[in-house]
């Protein structure tokens, strides 16, 4: 673990004086540090505890966006067998930052569709941050229609800071795309699963996680606007993330309790950046329950039933 | 139909002197800076006769000029729970509702009503650009499935003017689920084949944009209003340069495929009743087959007629 958030520089200072005893005793084989070392070790447990037993929303802002998270490309070639990535909104290109094909999900087909958001500079600036061009949300049409017409479930991996800010983007119908996105995930008649892994950008992430069921990982975050952008309209001051994030109400947490959204995956303390395995595995598990839900359901039923979640929505407040 | 003109405006420009300009009866262009008397600004529908920039227009206003003699009838809109999630900025939500409240004289940013255009019945729903800058939250949702609900009710179209800056932030997640809300209220006037006609206003931009406003059967616009999804200053700073003359202009989205029509607001009313008209499968309109002044109800505006001369017909 070597990428430390901001608040986590008390714990990296700790480790890092652990870390660096046992390089000296590995260079002075006479030297006895265990115990020392030991010590510090447990002392970095305990922060790392404390300090993800009750993340503030803004720290949560920043541990979703982390870049060591598992991203839908690790979740998919993790979970799923068989991937046929299928490409194209066969119209204009080939979206990048959105990944999709068909799976089998524990021999179940089905077709699996994400933000990307990359692992390293090339594969990010590549998939472009993970923020999708009109392209992306058609690929994402054409595939959920594909995914209806052959009685396939879909599963959405939503991880996006938003819709890409472009010229021509704009001038291709990013609006458009995004509505009609959103529509089809209103229409399809297979059940519509969606996870929110990291962070779930505005409209960019309504066109994939308009679904029957949302789960969202514990430290991420599903907001109408980021932190940063809401402090400089509001605020008139992108320095007031941290008001921001906390008045926006956008922590997997909060978001249940609006009914927002139907489930939260745990993740280990420290987070999904410190127990990649462990976070995919946890999110194949609940992918594997939330589609059960739904087997021998009707196509009407399941269209209905996704209809009647949202128009209900928003009946209870936080203080309720 | 100029009658009808010359018999709604007196009550438009009562309403519009009082409440907005109480002392000066003069408004400059902000486009050409000629000084108009707002009467003859009200006659156009806030069209400046000179230049034809359209300026902003409130939904009662919009609405008196559309339906049949200035006639329509408030479709009523569920109220959602005040203020979520105890949202505060510098200042609480609820006191910039009220603020909001005081200036608009509305109880929210959108106004359903329904009545008829050219002996046509529709519903139509027209959001509030000076409340709270239009935007849409749970009233504004809940405002679009009323009106989708009424339209499928009486079998008839739903024209929807659009003008926002998008989500209502002080709603925060809930604001944004209004997109998939509206979304399955435009899918209701679908699947019972009634027409979904959007006029898009200046301004229509995100979340809106990426939602209802973007979903009609047919998608027309008033000259010049900024529609996007991304506003042109976050372009402009995420890829650093100029962007091109008129971009995500009405006129400019209509050139990239975007739009089916770009209609000035003072031909908007006709030309919406016989897209409405052919798409209902009705005869044309009659032109001046309309009740006499006399037998009209009483409009929606609660004041008096004040002696005014009428203004001379326009062509
Ligand atoms: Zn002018």
């Amino acid at each position: 673990m070597n990428n430390y958030l901001e608040f986590e520089k008390p714990l990296a200072e700790i480790e890092g004086k652990a870390e660096e005893l046992r390089a000296m005793a590995r260079a002075n084989p006479e030297m006895d540090v265990e115990g020392e070392a030991a010590a510090l070790d447990q002392k970095a447990d305990q922060m790392l505890a404390d300090l993800y037993k009750s993340l503030t929303p803004w720290r949560k802002c920043q541990v979703a966006r982390h870049p060591d998270r598992p991203h839908c490309k690790d979740y998919i070639e993790a979970l799923f067998q068989e991937y046929t990535p299928l490409a194209g909104d066969r119209n204009f290109a080939d979206d990048h930052a959105v990944m999709g094909g068909l799976a089998r999900l524990n021999d179940r087909p089905v077709v699996v569709i994400g933000h990307e958001k990359g692992a390293d500079t090339k594969s990010r600036i590549e998939r472009n941050f993970g923020m999708a061009r009109p392209e992306g949300y058609r690929k994402a049409i054409r595939l959920m229609d594909l995914a209806d017409r052959f009685r396939l479930p879909v599963i959405t991996l939503v991880d996006t800071p938003g819709a890409y800010p472009g010229k021509g983007a704009e001038e291709r119908g990013q609006s458009e795309a995004i509505a009609r996105s959103t529509e089809k995930c209103l229409q399809i008649g297979v059940p519509l699963i969606s996870v929110v892994i990291g962070e779930g950008g505005s409209g960019g992430a309504v066109a994939f996680a308009t679904a029957n069921e949302v789960a969202m990982l514990e430290h991420s975050i599903y907001s109408v606007i980021s932190p940063e952008g809401c402090a400089s309209i509001l605020w008139k001051d992108a320095e007031k993330m941290r008001e921001a994030a906390e008045a926006l109400r956008l922590t997997a947490q909060d978001l249940k309790k609006l009914g927002v959204v139907d489930r939260i995956i745990p993740e280990p303390v420290g987070g999904a950046q410190r127990h990649r395995t462990a976070v995919i595995s946890a999110v194949g598990k609940a992918l594997e329950e939330m589609l059960a839900a739904y087997d021998g359901k009707k196509r009407s039923e399941i269209v209905a039933a996704r209809r009647s979640k949202f128009l209900e929505m928003g009946r209870k407040g936080l203080a309720a | 139909m100029n009658w009808i003109t010359n018999y709604v405006r007196p009550k438009i420009n009562s309403l519009f002197s009082r409440r907005e300009m109480p002392e000066n009866l003069w408004t400059k262009c902000d486009e050409c800076g000629t000084m108009l008397f707002h009467r003859e600004l009200s006659d156009n529908l806030n069209v400046c006769p000179s230049c034809g920039h359209h300026m902003g227009i409130s939904p009662r206003d919009r609405f008196t000029a559309l339906f049949d003699g200035g006639v329509f009838s408030e479709v009523k809109v569920p109220a959602p729970i005040a203020d979520p999630l105890q949202f505060r900025d510098q200042k609480r939500y609820p006191e910039r509702m009220k603020a909001a409240q005081r200036d608009t004289g509305e109880t929210e940013a959108m106004l359903v009503g329904e009545g008829e255009i050219g002996r046509t019945p529709i519903v139509a729903a027209a959001q509030d650009f000076s409340f709270m800058g239009g935007s849409m939250g749970m009233y504004v949702g809940n405002a679009i499935i009323a009106a989708a609900e009424r339209a499928v009710e009486r079998k008839c179209p739903l024209i929807l003017f659009s003008a926002a800056g998008g989500a209502r932030m002080q709603e925060g997640i809930l604001s944004l689920m209004q997109m998939p809300r509206t979304t399955v209220a435009i899918q209701m006037l679908r699947e019972a084949r009634l027409p979904y006609i959007v006029v898009l206003t200046h301004p229509t931009t995100g979340g809106v944009t990426a939602s209802y406003a973007m979903l009609g059967d047919v998608q027309i616009a008033e000259p010049n209003a900024l529609i996007c999804f991304a506003g042109p200053r976050v372009i402009e700073q995420t890829i650093r340069e100029k962007l091109p003359e008129g971009f995500q202009r009405a006129e400019y989205l209509l050139d990239h495929g975007m739009l089916d029509r770009v209609t000035p607001r003072t031909k908007m009313r006709d030309e919406l009743i016989i897209i409405v008209r052919m798409l209902m499968r009705e005869p044309p309109a009659i032109r001046g087959d309309l009740p006499a002044p006399a037998d009209e109800p009483a409009l929606a505006a609660p004041e008096a007629p004040p002696e005014a001369t009428p203004a001379a017909p326009k062509a």
